[in-house]
């Protein structure tokens, strides 16, 4: 079902492009797909281009409030570097990105493949996964800030049937803050990516199962060494989904910790919106917003670079 | 550069949802159980706090400290409801949820008519009508599906302060034309090269120009795939937080803000049963969405797979 698509090289483009015959109207119609195309270029060029380059000159700046171009080299970064709270950030942000994509992929799996068993339901179950994805992260991030929350949540329900010594308040410790925003971000993640690696199981050829059996593999074998291999896209799609979401964390981190306690659950993206709204120091804000741009650039250089190599390797053996 | 994107084409993924087609164990079994228990705890952890938020709301408040969080209200109430609705308060301003409502139909409305709109023309150019460079500048647009929102806000902060539309509705809408482009326009461009090529021929032959062949063509095929972009773009709009926070000023200010915004003032009792209600509230239309799309809702995650 999933296919890798790689953007402009050319690889999968179906058909050369523009072989119909050229009536006079050709030059015509070309400026119109340019007219019609403009809000693209105009994107393209204008944020992804000149906004981005904008921004990292800006990081060399010492800009506050307003643009300045008055450059101060790399002093923006060092700054950056020996800040208590970008440093929390960017650990916290390795942290719960291991952690919660890590999850999401294990339990995504799990209940695909039980989903996988011609058991009843299916879609009733299905929809009880699915639809917190459904749901904004602010909802969701509410909503487990309630139940974690010591006062009215699972921690004072519990005490209400008698285990009055029982503690449970991750929200509150600055060590465990994070995990609760694990919690938070998993349920409402777990869902699409068993969507995704369902979609992708069904996609099998059903014949592997009976050939599986004649050789007398086990189910939990085939599951592990036959099928998990076949279905790579599913799973790098499913992958991607959750790395993409993980470096945006922003809404959750608002709604359930608004950063605390303290400064146990700073994001990045929240580090940046801060420096840009609140704060003003605009060009520290910049440098941490390059320093998120980074992990992103190198991902798609080794994407490339292995995309190519692959390349290569396969005009070889040609 | 490479996406990730599932194939969209009708028919081609519709098939794959149906029926399962695993390991073949019919008989109840030991292991079966292990299934359908595993499952049936899954299902409770997902069903938990939407439980949770819909008693909690209907209860009053002294129910809500006295009683037991997963119980059903003993004597349930809809004042929560009414007051999330009508009166709840955010700093002074006393109007409840229902203006951010107002605000997030005319925000997602139009953002969604105006972002596929601009991706269809895109899909449809750069499938039949590629220019020099056309490549390259959409895959500028698709490595923009993986630049994390924070790169660009500043600048583009700037930009609309200076065309003097910053905190307007225009601007919300253009930011959301602009992030909804990138994945969108993929979509579509998938789409339409999946297309064959001859009817395009023969519609050229016929003398049919660039707006002919979008408008009387490719626009009544492209139904299904539109119906994609419709319920990635509505649910994503609606759930936005980031952009209706920056960009969309107090005028403007879409649900979830304002939910955030009730939520979070701390002056006098945290009225819980109100702020369920109102979270509720608030999810309500992408919920309504997803439960009529059914189907077309995971095609469309799958087919937003980069946009996270």
């Amino acid at each position: 079902m999933s296919q890798t698509l790689s953007a402009g090289s050319g690889r999968y483009r179906t058909r050369s492009p523009a072989k119909y015959p050229k009536p006079r109207r050709i030059r015509w119609s070309a400026l119109m797909s340019v007219l019609g195309t403009a809000p693209m270029i105009i994107t393209a060029i204008g944020v992804f281009v000149i906004c981005i380059v904008y921004s990292g000159l800006l990081s060399f700046t010492d800009a506050r409030m307003f643009p300045s171009f008055n450059f101060v080299g790399l002093d923006q970064y060092k700054r950056l570097w020996s800040t208590g709270r970008w440093i929390v950030s960017a650990n916290n942000l390795w942290f719960f990105g291991l952690l919660s994509v890590g999850l999401s992929m294990m339990f995504g799996f799990l209940l695909a493949v039980f989903m996988d068993q011609k058991i009843r339901c299916e879609s009733l179950l299905r929809s009880i996964f699915l639809y917190p994805f459904a749901m904004s992260l602010v909802i969701t991030g509410l909503a487990w800030r309630w139940i974690l929350d010591p006062s009215i949540g699972i921690q004072a329900a519990v005490r209400g049937w008698g285990f009055t010594d029982f503690t449970f308040a991750p929200l509150v410790n600055a060590d465990t803050a994070i995990y609760g925003l694990v919690v938070g971000a998993i349920w409402n993640s777990i869902g699409v990516t068993m969507a995704i690696i369902l979609a992708g199981l069904r996609g099998i050829d059903t014949e592997i199962w009976k050939a599986a059996r004649i050789d007398g593999i086990s189910a939990w074998k085939t599951y592990l060494f036959i099928v998990l291999p076949m279905m790579k896209g599913a799973l790098f799609t499913a992958f991607v989904l959750q790395c993409v979401g993980v470096v945006r964390v922003f809404d959750i981190v608002i709604a359930m910790t608004q950063g605390g306690p303290g400064i146990a659950t700073q994001m990045p993206a929240v580090f940046v919106i801060e420096h840009i709204t609140n704060r003003i120091n605009v060009a520290l804000g910049m440098a941490a917003a390059m320093m998120m741009l980074l992990p992103v650039i190198l991902l798609l250089a080794l994407n490339g670079f292995i995309q190519w190599r692959m390349k290569r390797n396969r005009e070889r053996l040609s | 550069m490479t996406l990730v994107v599932n194939n969209v084409v009708p028919g081609a993924s519709g098939r794959v949802l149906e029926g399962p087609c695993g390991p073949r164990k019919s008989q109840l079994s030991i292991a079966r159980l292990g299934i359908y228990g595993f499952l049936i705890m899954a299902a409770l952890f997902f069903l938990m706090p939407f439980w949770v938020m819909i008693v909690t709301s209907l209860k009053t408040l002294p129910e809500i400290r006295e009683g037991n969080l997963f119980n059903w209200p003993s004597d349930p109430t809809f004042e929560p409801w009414i007051k999330a609705w009508f009166s709840a308060c955010t700093g002074r301003d006393c109007n409840g949820l229902q203006p951010g409502f107002w605000n997030s139909v005319k925000i997602t409305a139009i953002a969604t008519v105006v972002s596929i709109t601009i991706a269809a023309i895109n899909g449809y150019a750069l499938s039949f009508w590629r220019y020099r460079y056309a490549n390259l500048v959409f895959g500028i647009l698709v490595f923009g599906a993986f630049v994390p929102y924070q790169v660009v806000i500043y600048p583009l902060i700037i930009t609309m302060r200076e065309l003097g539309i910053f905190s307007t509705l225009l601007s919300i809408v253009l930011v959301h034309s602009i992030f909804g482009m990138p994945i969108l326009t993929l979509l579509y461009r998938n789409f339409f090269a999946s297309l064959p090529m001859e009817m395009f021929k023969a519609a050229r032959i016929d003398g049919a120009g660039f707006w002919q062949i979008f408008f009387r063509i490719m626009i009544p095929m492209a139904v299904p795939i539109t119906i994609v972009a419709i319920i990635l773009q509505l649910t994503g709009i609606w759930n936005d937080f980031l952009f209706g926070t920056v960009f969309a000023g107090r005028q403007n200010m879409p649900m979830t803000v304002q939910l955030n915004n009730i939520v979070q003032t701390t002056t006098g009792v945290r009225e819980y049963n109100v702020h369920m209600a109102a979270t509720i509230l608030t999810a309500a239309v992408p919920l309504i969405v997803y439960f009529i799309s059914g189907k077309w809702f995971v095609r469309g995650i799958a087919a937003g797979a980069v946009k996270g």
